[in-house]
C-alpha cells in the first residue's frame, strides 16, 4: 500500500500540505498526522457521530471520509470552536447545562450542533432531538444536551 | 420540587450546589487526553488476530506471507510469551468454584469468537492489519453448547476440561419454610424471566499503551480502565514486577459502565510486549473488538415464583437461576458477580419472610460476563417487579397499593433480607409516594382509561428497588472475591505555592469526581475551589487503590476526603495560630482565607503556605509541620440506596414500537454533593435502562457467531428514544457514614427495565400479555400479540 498522494487542506484556519496514503481515513489524518486528537472515533462505521467535523461548513463523518477526498477543502474541528481558556458559545452551553460526562462523544455533538444551528429550525424539543439523533451519547441520556441546544436555539432565534 | 431540594440550597458551602465541573474546559475544547490521544516516540502498534471459531483447537498457524509486509515488526503467539507472563487467577472463597486462568493469548484452544490468538506488531496499525490479513490459522472445531440450558447438561461438551464441568459456580441463599408456604398460599404467580445478553458499550473503545523504561526496568501502562489499581496489582503478579516498577494510569476515560472494569488480555499483552521489545506498544480496540471481546452482561434464565395472601402481602419467594457466564470467569470479579447477585438481590426492598434462591453459573463459548452498571440487579429487579405486578393483576389490586403493603418501612430498618443483605434506613416508601405524586398517579390512571377506550395501548409501570452502595470491607463487592474493595486512601497536600492537591485511588470516567471531591475538600478545609487539583486514576498516588465501580466513589472517596481535609485543616489552623498570634479556637477558614473570629486578622492559604515552607524562622523549627495529611476510610458495611421509577409507554399497534412518553425517578442518595451531576447520572442510567428494555441485545446464533457485531445491529438509545426524565430527590439521613453520602451512579439502569416491562405489560393487559423477556423489541411484541390473539380465537371457537 504505497503511492502517497499530496493533499492540501485548511483545518481551523491553518493550511496543511501532506502526503498521505490513499486509504488513510480523514479521522486518522486529523488525529495522528495533524495531532488534532479532539476529534474522536467511536465506531468507524458511521453510526456514532463521535468523529463529526465540519467540511466546508456542513457536518460530516470523518471516519467515512478519506483524507485524499478533502484535498482543497476547509475543515473545522472542535479545537477551532474555542480554547480551554475561552470556550466557544456551544461549548459554554454544554458546560452550563452539564451536557457532557466522559466527554468522548462531546466533540462530535459540538460540531453537529454548530451545523444544526445554521441549518435547522430547532424550534421544538422534537426537532432538537431529531437533529441530535445522528450522534450517540452513552453517558448523559441526552436531556442536558437538549437543554443546552434549546438555549442556543432560543438565542439564535428563528432560522433565517 | 421536593422539600429536600430546598434544604440543598440552604446549606452553606459548596456541597449541595450545582458547581460547574472542573473537568469540562479541557474536555470541551478538545484538550482531553484519552489513551489513544497519547503519542510516544517509536511506538509499535498491535493488531490482534482473534478467533473466528467458538470452540476449537489451534492446529496450525501460517505467517509466511505476513512476514513480508512493510513495517511488520513481529508476530507473537502464546508460546512466545511462555515464562514471561503468569496467568491472572480470579480466585474466590466460594466452595466448588473453578477459577479459569486468564492469559494474554489463547493457548492451544479457543473458547469464543473474538478471543485473542496472535499479536501482530508493526510500525503502524495500518501495517499491522495488512499483515494480519495474510495470516492463516487452521482450527479443529470442537463441539459446543451455545445456550445455557444445553451447557448445564451432564453430557455437554466442556469449555474447560480441567474444571470437569461447565457449572463452575453455584450458590444457594434462603431462609424459612419456602416450599411449605407455597403449598398453602392463596395466590401464586410465576414465570421464566430473561434479560438477554448485552454489553456496556462506552463510546470510547478499549485502548492500552505500555511504555518500558530500560533504565529502571519499569513498565507504565496507560489504560482506558476504571480499575487502574486492580490492574496494577494483577500485572505486578503476572509480570513478576515489584509495584515500584509498575505504574498504571487511567487518564481521561470515555465511559465504562463496567465494560472497562475488569482486567483484559490486551492489558497484559501490551505490557509484556513493551518489555520484550523495549519500546512503547499500543493497542487501540475498534468497535467490532469491543462488541466481540469486551465483557458482556445479564443473560440469566430466572425461574421465579411469588406466593401472596389475599391482602396482597408477600409470603414467600423462590427462584432457580442459570447464568450464562461465557467462556471465562472474569478477573477479578469472578463468574459469580452477575448471576449470584441476581439471587442475592431478588427479594428487593420488600418484606419477605421465606425465600430460596439457587443459582448456577455455566460456561458457554462467548466472551465472559462481567460488571455492567447495576450488576445482577437489573435482572433481579425485572423478575421481582414483574412478579409483583402479576400478583396485583391476579388480585385486582392497584400496582402502587401492593407495593405500599410490602415495602420495608419505619421501625423495620435495619432489615435483613432472606438472602442475608441488610438494608439500613432508606426512603423506600417515600420514594414510592414521591414518584406517584410527581406524575399525579390518579390522574394518570384516568388518562389511561380514556386512551384505552379509544383502543390505544397505553401502560403505566412501576418499579421499586434498593441497592447496596459504597460497600466497606465487611463484604466483597463480588461474592467471595478476596480483594478488599471497601477501603480508600486519600492524601491532601498544600504545597509551597498554596496549591491544594488531593490524591485518591478512585478512577473517574465521566462521573465528575474531580469536581465533587474538590467541593468536599473546599468545604472541609476552607480553601478556595480554584486552588484545588484532584488527582486520580493513577496507581502511583496512594499505596493501594482499586478504582471507581459499584457506586463506591462518592461514598468512600467522599468520606476519606472529609477525614483527610480535617487533619490538614488542624495543621493549617495550628500554623496560622502561630503566624497570626491568635488562639486556634478563635480561627476558622473558608474560601481560601483564614480569619480570626474576634479581630480583623486574616491571611490567605497562599500566604500561610509561603510562611510555613519558605520563610525561615516564622514558625519555630520544633513547631513546623508540613501541611499534608493521609487517611483512609472504610465504611465497613454498605449503605442502601433506594428508588422508585414510574414509566408511561405507548405501544404502536402498527409497528409494535414502544415509545416511553413519561418517566419519573424518585431516589434517595443521601446527602447530595452536586445535584447537577446526580441528575446527569440518573438521566444517563435511565437511558441505558431504556436501551436494555427496548433495544440492546447481543445475539449469538447457533453457530456461536455474534450476529449483532456493529452499532447498526447492536442498537443504543438515541436522543429520540429517551423522554425527559423527572427526578425527585429524597435525602434520607445516613448517620453512620462520614459525609452521609449514598452511591447512586448505577440505579437508573436497575429500575428502568422493570418499570418499562411493567408498563408494556399493563398496556397490553387487555390481551393478557405479560412481558417475560427483554428487550421488548417490535418483533417480540408482534409475536406475543399474535399468540394471544390466536389463543383468544381458539377459545372463542
Ligand atoms: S466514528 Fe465516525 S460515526 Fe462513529
Ligand atoms: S459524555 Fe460520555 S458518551 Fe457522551
Amino acid at each position: 500500500m504505497s503511492g502517497k498522494i499530496d493533499i492540501s487542506v485548511t483545518v481551523n484556519g491553518a493550511s496543511y500540505n501532506r502526503s498521505v496514503e490513499p486509504r488513510m481515513l480523514l479521522s486518522d489524518f486529523l488525529r495522528h498526522e495533524l495531532g488534532l486528537t479532539g476529534t474522536h472515533v467511536g465506531c468507524e462505521h458511521g453510526v456514532c457521530g463521535a468523529c463529526t467535523i465540519l467540511l466546508d461548513g456542513r457536518s460530516a463523518r470523518s471516519c467515512l471520509t478519506l483524507a485524499v477526498q478533502v484535498d482543497g477543502q476547509e475543515i473545522e474541528t472542535v479545537e477551532g470552536q474555542g480554547s480551554r481558556e475561552e470556550l466557544g458559545r456551544v461549548q459554554t452551553a454544554f458546560r452550563d447545562h452539564h451536557g457532557l460526562q466522559c466527554g468522548f462523544c462531546t466533540p462530535g455533538f459540538i460540531m453537529t450542533i454548530t451545523d444544526m444551528l445554521h441549518h435547522h429550525p430547532l424550534e421544538s424539543d422534537e426537532q432538537i432531538r431529531d437533529a441530535l439523533s445522528g450522534n450517540i451519547c452513552r453517558c448523559t441520556g441526552y436531556q442536558h444536551i437538549v437543554n443546552a441546544v434549546r438555549e442556543l436555539a432560543k438565542e439564535r432565534g428563528p432560522l433565517q | 420540587m421536593s422539600q429536600a431540594d430546598l434544604s440543598v440550597e440552604m446549606r452553606p458551602g459548596l456541597v449541595g450546589k450545582r458547581v460547574k465541573r472542573t473537568e469540562d474546559p479541557r474536555l470541551l475544547s478538545g484538550n482531553g487526553q484519552y489513551v489513544d490521544d497519547i503519542k510516544l516516540p517509536n511506538t509499535a502498534h498491535v493488531a490482534i488476530l482473534r478467533s473466528d471459531q467458538p470452540h476449537a483447537l489451534i492446529r496450525d498457524i501460517r505467517v509466511d506471507h505476513a512476514m513480508d509486509v512493510p513495517g511488520l515488526i513481529a508476530i507473537f503467539e502464546a508460546a512466545d510469551l511462555e515464562g514471561e507472563v503468569r496467568p491472572a487467577i480470579p480466585s474466590s472463597r466460594i466452595k466448588g468454584y473453578y477459577a479459569t486462568p486468564y492469559w494474554p493469548l489463547a493457548r492451544g484452544k479457543v473458547r469464543y469468537v473474538g478471543e485473542p490468538v496472535l499479536a501482530v506488531v508493526a510500525e503502524s496499525r495500518y501495517a499491522a492489519e495488512d499483515a494480519l490479513a495474510l495470516i492463516e490459522v487452521d482450527y479443529e472445531p470442537l463441539p459446543f453448547a451455545i445456550r445455557q440450558v444445553d451447557a448445564v447438561a451432564d453430557d455437554a461438551p466442556l469449555i474447560h476440561e480441567e474444571a470437569g464441568t461447565n457449572i463452575i459456580i453455584a450458590r444457594e441463599f434462603g431462609r424459612g419454610e419456602v416450599d411449605a408456604v407455597f403449598e398453602t398460599a392463596p395466590v401464586r404467580v410465576g414465570a421464566q424471566f430473561r434479560m438477554t445478553r448485552k454489553t456496556a458499550t462506552s463510546m470510547e473503545n478499549r485502548c492500552y499503551l505500555a511504555d518500558y523504561d530500560r533504565r529502571r526496568m519499569a513498565v507504565t501502562l496507560w489504560t482506558s480502565s476504571n480499575i487502574p489499581g486492580i490492574v496494577k496489582d494483577a500485572l505486578a503478579d503476572s509480570l513478576s514486577l515489584p509495584g515500584a516498577r509498575l505504574r498504571v494510569i487511567a487518564p481521561d476515560v470515555g465511559g465504562s459502565f463496567g465494560g472497562k472494569g475488569s482486567l483484559y488480555h490486551e492489558e497484559m499483552l501490551v505490557c509484556a510486549l513493551a518489555r520484550k521489545l523495549e519500546r512503547p506498544v499500543k493497542f487501540t480496540g475498534d468497535r467490532l473488538e469491543e462488541l466481540t471481546a469486551s465483557s458482556q452482561a445479564f443473560d440469566e434464565l430466572i425461574d421465579a415464583e411469588l406466593a401472596v395472601d389475599e391482602e396482597g402481602r408477600f409470603l414467600a419467594l423462590r427462584a432457580e437461576v442459570i447464568g450464562d457466564i461465557g467462556a471465562y470467569s472474569i478477573y477479578p470479579w469472578t463468574a459469580g458477580l452477575e448471576p449470584v447477585q441476581v439471587v442475592s438481590f431478588l427479594p428487593g426492598p420488600y418484606r419477605i419472610e421465606h425465600y430460596r434462591g439457587r443459582v448456577r453459573g455455566v460456561l458457554t463459548p462467548k466472551p465472559p460476563t462481567g460488571p455492567y452498571r447495576g450488576v445482577g440487579r437489573p435482572s433481579s429487579t425485572f423478575a421481582m417487579e414483574r412478579l409483583v405486578d402479576m400478583a396485583a393483576r391476579k388480585l385486582g389490586m392497584d400496582a402502587a397499593e401492593i407495593r405500599r403493603r410490602n415495602l420495608i418501612d419505619g421501625e423495620e430498618f435495619p432489615y435483613r433480607t432472606g438472602s442475608g443483605i441488610i438494608w439500613d434506613k432508606s426512603a423506600f416508601m417515600e420514594c414510592l409516594e414521591a414518584a406517584c405524586a410527581h406524575l399525579d398517579y390518579p390522574a394518570l390512571l384516568e388518562r389511561q382509561k380514556k386512551a384505552r377506550e379509544q383502543g390505544r395501548w397505553i401502560g403505566i409501570g412501576l418499579s421499586c428497588y434498593a441497592e447496596l452502595t459504597g460497600i466497606g470491607s465487611r463484604i466483597a463487592v463480588a461474592p467471595g472475591m478476596p480483594i478488599n474493595t471497601g477501603t480508600e486512601t486519600g492524601t491532601i497536600t498544600i504545597d509551597s505555592t498554596g496549591s491544594v492537591i488531593g490524591a485518591f485511588g478512585i478512577a473517574s470516567h465521566g462521573q465528575g469526581l474531580e469536581t465533587t471531591l474538590a467541593q468536599i475538600i473546599a468545604d472541609e478545609l476552607g480553601c478556595a475551589l480554584e486552588d484545588i487539583e484532584i488527582r486520580q486514576g493513577d496507581s502511583s498516588l496512594v499505596p493501594m487503590s482499586t478504582g471507581t465501580y459499584a457506586s463506591r466513589s462518592a461514598v468512600i472517596a467522599g468520606g476519606v476526603a472529609i477525614k483527610t481535609a480535617r487533619v490538614v485543616k488542624t495543621k493549617v489552623l495550628r500554623a496560622a495560630s502561630i503566624l497570626m498570634d491568635v488562639p486556634v479556637e478563635d480561627l476558622d477558614a473558608s474560601g481560601g482565607i483564614i480569619r480570626a473570629r474576634s479581630s480583623n486578622a486574616a491571611m490567605t492559604f497562599k500566604e500561610l503556605a509561603n510562611a510555613v515552607y519558605m520563610q525561615m524562622g516564622r514558625i519555630p523549627h520544633d513547631k513546623r509541620e508540613d501541611l499534608t495529611g493521609s487517611e483512609s476510610y472504610d465504611p465497613y458495611l454498605g449503605t442502601a440506596c433506594s428508588s422508585c421509577h414510574v414509566a408511561v409507554v405507548e405501544v404502536d399497534p402498527e409497528t409494535y414500537g414502544v415509545r416511553v412518553t413519561d418517566y419519573v425517578v424518585a431516589e434517595d442518595c443521601g446527602r447530595i454533593i452536586n445535584p447537577m451531576i446526580v441528575d446527569g447520572q440518573v438521566h444517563g442510567a435511565v437511558a441505558q435502562g431504556i436501551g436494555a428494555a427496548l433495544l440492546e441485545e447481543i445475539h449469538y446464533d447457533d453457530e456461536g457467531q455474534l450476529v449483532t457485531a456493529s452499532l447498526a445491529d447492536y442498537l443504543l438509545p438515541l436522543a429520540t428514544d429517551v423522554p425527559d426524565i423527572g427526578i425527585v430527590h429524597i435525602e434520607a439521613d445516613l448517620p453512620n457514614n462520614v459525609g452521609g453520602f449514598r452511591g447512586m451512579g448505577e440505579g437508573g439502569t436497575i429500575g428502568a427495565p422493570a418499570a418499562i416491562a411493567n408498563a408494556i405489560s399493563d398496556a397490553l393487559s387487555p390481551l393478557g400479555i405479560e412481558i417475560q423477556t427483554l428487550p421488548a423489541t417490535p418483533d417480540r411484541l408482534f409475536r406475543l400479540v399474535e399468540q394471544s390473539r390466536a389463543t383468544h380465537l381458539q377459545k372463542g371457537q
